[in-house]
């Protein structure tokens, strides 16, 4: 620990090494979280609503608007805590956690928060970083230690790191797994740290529903200035006539009669504002919020999502976007580990154009060589398999156990790795060499593509191998070699396994020391290290011996091709995005039905192109060749059918990545973004687009590319490894496999699965119910509130536009909080409109709310138009019932206050009811909360009723509501309101119910439609199921 | 609709508290390995009744629903049309009016202006007749009036009778004393005198008119009371308080029966009861039917004695005097049975159609039936 010089120095002051991810104390967590939520617009402008009735004089008391604005932030607020508590137990995890430092040569426990920056840390195996540290010692003899950046890039391998030489700075959350225990420095503590600074917040991911629903919002936002501006202007021509303005029965107040016109009638416009704002829906938010939040315990909780093997079931992160998976148009998936197991069986491998499968060597037909050559006095065969057991980054792990080190004859070896096809060509290696155990001589670390090591053998020699996919190995090795190989090698793509070359090279004692100067040179540069070491290894690899290839079989996922099918028979496209080779990726694609042999394939790839300088026409003559094939020559499709591609000929597009790069950079930009559109276009009239050999960043900006496309399509990305989370967070939907390549996918998901499979019951089950249950919920909401705010607004006009509210103000207040929310939250929590079997097996329905169709405008205006009626129905029901207002039979009258409380029941009742013939899926607890708010309704208004409330000043409820039961005239007026305000949407029902009939009768005698051209399919998810059964096996 | 009741997975119905059990939001890092609970609930397979609206079982229902409703509709239809009203305008805004003498009075004319107007009833009122009186163009129910009262004063709280509250503005104080009962309704209250007369043969036959009865029980037993103190003499329960501006005279003389008197008068509490629209008419005395053999009012010449007192003519509005009689649905209404009769016929009318339609295309395959 350094010193303090009594020498004149300004300490520099460092945070400490506390981690906080956490957003509030518990003394900020007021301010700041109140703070937080009044950014929302919405609560922002229910505050200004409340500020508004606390300052100026308004028909309904501050509580009415206070009351669920109180109750939307408290809950908001509990939720928001209990996540923040969360947060601040998982940090308190890490800052507590225990570190040894080294103080005063002594070695000190501490918590992990308490590291200062000078500290000397002792770090043991398997424990991660507390902080940023600079590596100082290591309990090996030669000062270097391994470390996993796994929770920093994902990358699961270990790097070697070397003592203070390198001022490498070991950032916090590695895992260190060596044996050893390590000596290091604190350099940056606590919020300092890289990864800290590295750690952005991930954008809030915002789901079309909620876009949807601002746009409506600011319908009725307009509806509601309107109204306001209506009734102000009508209230001042009115007051013109001065026995309106001031009948002698009703003087205006001194205050009144002083204050500015101007100010009078802004307050009046006020007053309208507070008296309609009920129509903006205040407990809309909480009732969303809540049911994301608790909508996505469903899918954690659902069993047939549960994979034994991992004993993990889904995982949801997020739960603000349940209702996107109901929307998905573009599925980008990852091959490796998302289509395929990711569990890697070493196949077969060809040395010299020899076979070699299960240990016994076969002669096929490709070969030409006349039997093994020796060389260096070494088979080819051992360099082959020498070169597999050199060249990767597996390292061997001893079983550890638990009762000591006993004497074991055979030590049990676990490899790991960050590539499992290394595990699987070690594993067939060793089972080739029948050796257990690998001595590991030095090699130089690796190359990014290429394994490269170089072996002093023990023949004193010096040998380079090379290990890496055919089409990086070819060109480095002599032409002549090639041809033997390449036969193996593109019939082993074909049938879908994953290749790899293996080459060598004789290198002297004097080529390896110039390498080896060359290559420590580049990585001591401070500029363009990258580059100088590429071009080192470059230069080094030149030249190769070809010895063979291998083959690895990554089998396929357990019912990949049904989901695969599902998916497509849902609309859905989907494009697979790899860094595998064309062949490879191909038959994977084959194999799991993604193309079909029907599919007309359009290469984009190196080979369609060529490597000419031309290339780039090239290519361009083919985009061309392929628009007008897809584009302009087909019949443009009358009537716009949506996702018409299910019934014409179906194309499939196979792109690589340096293609992709030359379409997305071309190097002369004239035309460019021509070429660029017309290659979307052609990709969008795709079925299945291949992408291969994509680098990490590709993958996403092939998302993006596709996901800022004219109407925005809702996009899915799906991957399991670290190579796949660019594009997991770029899509809208990004979904992580519990795979084997770490954790990484499935930390930055929205959610995670253990098996693709899986996503066919995330999307076809719960993304369809979840955006039905909330898009219905969001309609309701509007239409709820408009027919509750309409008779109120309509009441102005009798009232001598005075801003007399109709309802008490304890209805007011408890309309939307207690008598008509619960119904709905269960109907959107537990609606299964099409039960969840039916939506799993059928694949065509999730076209039917495709395109966000519940939210768009049409059925909006329908709701809006039904809001309306309904409020007119109400009114005007009401209004002409109180035309004589001795409604008992003794002849006594009713005041405004029964009129309201009349108008009340039969909306409370309306739509209750109108929710009950919406749901489709009555549990006991739909009829709880159904009948139970209705029952709550009547016990709550005789009980407010009932008793003269000393804490008010108003009595105007006292028995209104007992009264007017007792009048049967009222009575049969709210059962006959119900009804007919009902009644439109049940002769509604009924008539689709005939319709649909209809269609039923029509369709029925044509039993298969496969693919007519030009044949206009009038309802379309009728059509389909023939389409894809025929394909089912 | 078709029921199905659907109960695969197990009836057992667990209802897991959310927040409880495996849960996957928010936490993210939490690895949990435990298998989610086999629970109907979290499976979502709670046992459900799946109603299917179809034609079939819709259609049915409406004409039921005609059936029912139409029967309904004419029976209230009938019975509004049997009740006897009879309504005269007096407001006297025509020159030919007895009434029209009166148009302009004010508050504190004394003697009152008086007219009478008389008028012959065709048919008899068989049953008990009510007497209304209704105005036209007032808005009870403009917000200033409504809320400017003061309930707990009228409850017989004395402090706030004393200090009645601001809400009364401005007819809290008059001359810095408090007014009770304070606030623009209480000041504005109706206070025409209505006095009916029949001609039999030129002699004037009183009418007996009942004043009590006409007020909600409740409010004249419970929500409305005199201030308590010592002693029943209102005037001094009333003391250090003022009348109404309008008024002619204080709370406590209303009426010589201490128990229709003070904040209790049956007429003030029938006018405390806010209107629900501009036209409106409240219940002013009753006619009891006597005997068995004579019915209340016989067809013929009456006469309507009125103590002009309430000034309408300035706000444009309209008074009249209803008689009527009372049937189980209240007073005359042809709104509502019309309103049955045709949501009756439109239901049986549509059921039809839409039963012809639904016969003619749809019958054979009614076993196909999607779910909506």
């Amino acid at each position: 620990r350094p010193v303090a010089d009594t020498e004149a120095y300004v300490a520099q002051k460092f945070c400490d090494n506390r981690i906080v991810s956490s957003k509030y104390t518990l003394w900020n967590f007021l301010p700041k979280n109140l703070f937080e939520q009044f950014r929302r617009i919405a609560n922002f402008y229910f505050l200004i609503i409340f500020l508004v009735q606390v300052i100026v004089d308004t028909p309904t008391s501050p509580v009415t608007s206070g009351l669920p604005l109180f109750f939307v932030i408290t809950v908001t607020a509990i939720k928001q805590g209990y996540e923040d508590w969360l947060r601040h137990r998982a940090d308190n995890e890490v800052n507590k956690s225990n570190v040894f430092v080294v103080e005063n040569a002594k070695q000190v426990r501490k918590e992990s928060e308490k590291i200062k920056v000078g500290d000397i840390v002792e770090v043991k195996a398997d424990e991660t970083f507390p902080c940023d540290l600079i590596f100082l010692a290591s309990s090996s003899i030669d000062g270097t230690c391994y470390v996993t950046t796994a929770s920093l890039d994902g990358e699961s391998n270990f790097k070697t790191h070397y003592a203070v030489r390198d001022t490498t700075v070991l950032c916090t959350d590695e895992a260190i797994d060596t044996l050893t225990a390590t000596i290091e420095f604190a350099v940056y503590t606590g919020m300092e740290t890289k990864m800290a600074l590295n750690y952005q917040g991930k954008s809030q991911k915002r789901s079309a529903v909620e876009k949807s629903i601002n746009a409506f919002l600011i319908v009725y936002l307009c509806i509601l200035l309107g109204k306001a501006t209506v009734c102000t202007t009508l209230k001042y021509v009115w007051q013109s006539n001065p026995f309106n303005d001031e009948p002698w029965y009703n003087e205006k107040t001194k205050k009144e009669r002083e204050t500015f016109k101007v100010l009078r009638m802004f307050t009046d416009f006020l007053s309208f504002m507070v008296l309609f704002n009920f129509i903006i829906p205040v407990s809309m938010y909480v009732t969303v919020e809540m049911q994301k939040f608790l909508g996505s315990f469903f899918i954690s909780w659902d069993k047939e999502m549960y994979d034994e093997e991992i004993q993990e079931g889904a995982l949801v992160n997020t739960s603000d976007l349940n209702e996107e998976l109901g929307q998905v148009e573009y599925v980008f998936t990852d091959k490796t580990g998302t289509l395929t197991e990711n569990s890697m069986e070493f196949i077969e491998c060809c040395i010299d154009g020899h076979k070699y499968k299960d240990c016994i060597s076969e002669v096929d037909g490709f070969s030409q060589a006349d039997g093994p050559l020796k060389y260096y006095g070494k088979s080819r065969e051992e360099l082959f398999l020498r070169a597999l057991c050199l060249c990767h980054t597996v390292q061997i792990k001893e079983a550890d156990q638990l009762d000591g080190p006993t004497a074991h004859p055979e030590r049990k070896y676990t490899y790991i790795s960050s590539s499992p096809d290394e595990i699987a060509l070690v594993k067939g290696a060793v089972g080739f060499l029948a050796v257990p155990s690998l001595v590991l001589p030095d090699f130089l670390p690796l190359h990014p593509l290429l394994a490269f090591d170089v072996v002093k053998s023990f023949y004193r020699k010096l040998l380079l191998f090379c290990k890496g996919a055919d089409s990086s190995i070819f060109p480095r090795v002599q032409q002549e070699e090639i041809q033997p190989t390449k036969v193996h090698v593109d019939r082993n793509a074909m049938d879908g396994y994953r290749t790899l070359c293996v080459a060598f090279k004789e290198l002297t004692q004097k080529e390896y020391d110039k390498i080896d100067r060359q290559l420590n040179e580049a990585k001591m540069a401070l500029q363009d290290r990258e580059e100088k070491m590429a071009k080192v290894f470059d230069d080094t690899e030149a030249n190769m011996h070809l010895i063979g290839a291998t083959a690895v079989e990554d089998r396929l996922q357990e019912q990949l091709a049904e989901t695969i099918e599902a998916l497509h028979a849902a609309g859905m496209k989907v494009w697979v995005l790899t860094g595998d080779k064309m062949e490879t990726a191909k038959s994977t694609c084959y194999a799991c039905r993604l193309f079909q042999t029907s599919t007309e394939l359009l290469e984009l790839t190196a080979r369609t192109v060529g490597d000419s300088d031309r290339k780039e026409d090239r290519l361009h003559e083919l985009l061309l060749e392929y628009h007008k094939k897809l584009i302009q020559d087909v019949p443009k499709n009358r009537g716009g059918l949506k996702r018409s591609w299910t019934l014409s000929q179906e194309y499939g597009l196979i792109i690589d990545g340096s293609t992709l790069s030359l379409i997305l950079n071309p190097s002369q930009d004239s035309g460019s973004s021509n070429y660029k559109s017309i290659f979307l276009q052609i990709c969008l009239k795709c079925t299945a687009v291949l992408c291969c050999r994509m680098a990490p960043l590709q993958k996403a900006q092939i998302v993006r590319m596709v996901k800022n496309t004219k109407g925005s399509p809702i996009t899915l990305s799906i991957g399991d490894g670290a190579n796949d989370v660019s594009m997991i967070l770029e899509a809208h939907v990004g979904i992580g496999i519990k795979g084997k390549e770490g954790r990484q996918a499935s930390r930055n998901s929205d959610y995670a699965v253990p098996k693709f499979k899986h996503l066919r019951k995330l999307l076809l089950a719960h993304g369809h119910l979840y955006y039905v249950r909330i898009a219905h919920l969001v309609q309701y909401f509007f239409y709820k509130n408009l027919c509750f705010i309409l008779p109120q607004f309509l009441y102005q006009f009798f009232c001598g536009f005075s801003q007399q509210p109709l309802y008490d103000a304890a209805y007011l207040t408890m309309y939307n909080i207690c008598f008509t929310s619960l119904p709905i939250l269960a109907y959107s929590l537990l609606e299964q409109h099409i039960s969840i079997d039916t939506l799993t097996s059928d694949p065509q329905l999730y076209m039917k709310v495709s395109d966000n169709a519940m939210l768009q405008w049409r059925p909006f205006l329908y709701w809006t138009f039904l809001g309306a009626f309904e409020g007119l129905v109400f009114f005007f029901g009401v209004y002409f019932l109180f035309q004589n207002s001795s409604l008992e039979d003794n002849g006594k009258v009713f005041g405004n206050w029964t009129f309201g409380t009349i108008v009340f029941t039969v909306l409370v009742f309306t739509v209750t009811l109108k929710l009950a013939l919406d749901t489709r899926f009555w549990t006991w607890m739909n009829h709880f909360v159904i009948w139970g708010s209705l029952a709550f309704y009547v016990f709550f208004s005789f009980f407010w009723g009932g008793v003269i409330w000393p804490f008010l000043k108003q009595q105007r409820m006292y028995f209104v509501f007992a009264h007017m039961l007792t009048s049967v005239s009222t009575w049969l007026a709210i059962i006959l309101l119900i009804f007919i305000s009902l009644f439109p949407e049940i002769l509604l029902i009924v008539l689709k119910n005939i319709k649909e009939k209809n269609h039923q009768k029509e369709t029925q005698p044509v039993p298969s439609l496969v693919a007519l051209p030009g044949w206009e399919c009038a309802v379309p998810e009728k059509c389909g199921p023939c389409l894809s059964s025929s394909n089912r096996p | 609709g078709k029921k199905n009741y659907k109960a695969d997975g197990h009836p057992s119905g667990g209802v897991g508290v959310p927040g409880g059990g495996a849960v996957g939001g928010g936490g993210g890092g939490a690895v949990k390995t435990r298998k989610p609970d086999n629970t109907a609930f979290k499976q979502q397979r709670l046992p459900a009744w799946q109603p299917i609206l179809t034609a079939g079982t819709v259609l049915p229902a409406f004409f039921i629903i005609g059936l029912i409703f139409i029967p309904i509709g004419i029976g209230i239809f009938v019975t509004s049309n049997n009740i006897r009203e009879y309504e005269i305008d007096y407001t006297g805004t025509e020159p030919s009016s007895p009434c029209n003498k009166c148009l302009n009075v004010s508050w504190d004319s004394t003697p009152p202006c008086t007219c009478t107007i008389n008028f012959t009833l065709e048919h008899s009122f068989e049953s008990n007749v009510f007497m209304y009186y209704g105005l036209s163009n007032f808005y009870q129910n403009h917000r200033r009036y409504v809320k400017s009262r003061d309930d707990s004063q009228l409850n017989g709280d004395n402090s706030s009778l004393l200090n009645p509250s601001k809400e009364c503005e401005p007819y809290r104080t008059n001359e810095d004393k408090p007014i009770a009962p304070c606030g623009a309704i209480a000041n504005s209250m109706f206070n025409d005198t209505l006095e009916l007369y029949r001609i039999d043969n030129d002699t004037r036959t009183p009418i007996t008119l009942i004043k009590k009865g006409i007020a909600w029980w409740t409010d004249k037993n419970v929500k409305f009371r005199n201030p308590t103190g010592d002693g029943n003499n209102l005037t001094a329960l009333f003391q250090g308080t003022t009348k109404p501006v309008n008024w002619p005279k204080p709370v406590y003389m209303l009426d010589s029966e201490p128990d229709n008197n003070g904040f209790i008068n049956e007429d003030f509490i029938v006018w405390m009861r806010t209107a629900a629209l501009p036209t409106f008419r409240k219940l002013y005395r009753l006619i009891e039917r006597k005997n068995n053999l004579q019915p209340t009012l016989q067809a013929g010449k009456y006469s309507l004695d009125i103590a002009y007192n309430y000034p309408v003519h300035s706000f444009d509005g309209r008074k009249r005097m209803i008689l009527s009689t009372i049937s189980w649905m209240g007073g005359k209404n042809p709104f509502l049975g019309i309103a049955y009769i045709t949501v009756g016929s439109i239901c049986f009318f549509l059921g039809v159609v839409l039963l012809i339609i639904h016969h003619k295309y749809g019958n054979r395959n009614t076993s196909a039936d999607i779910p909506n």
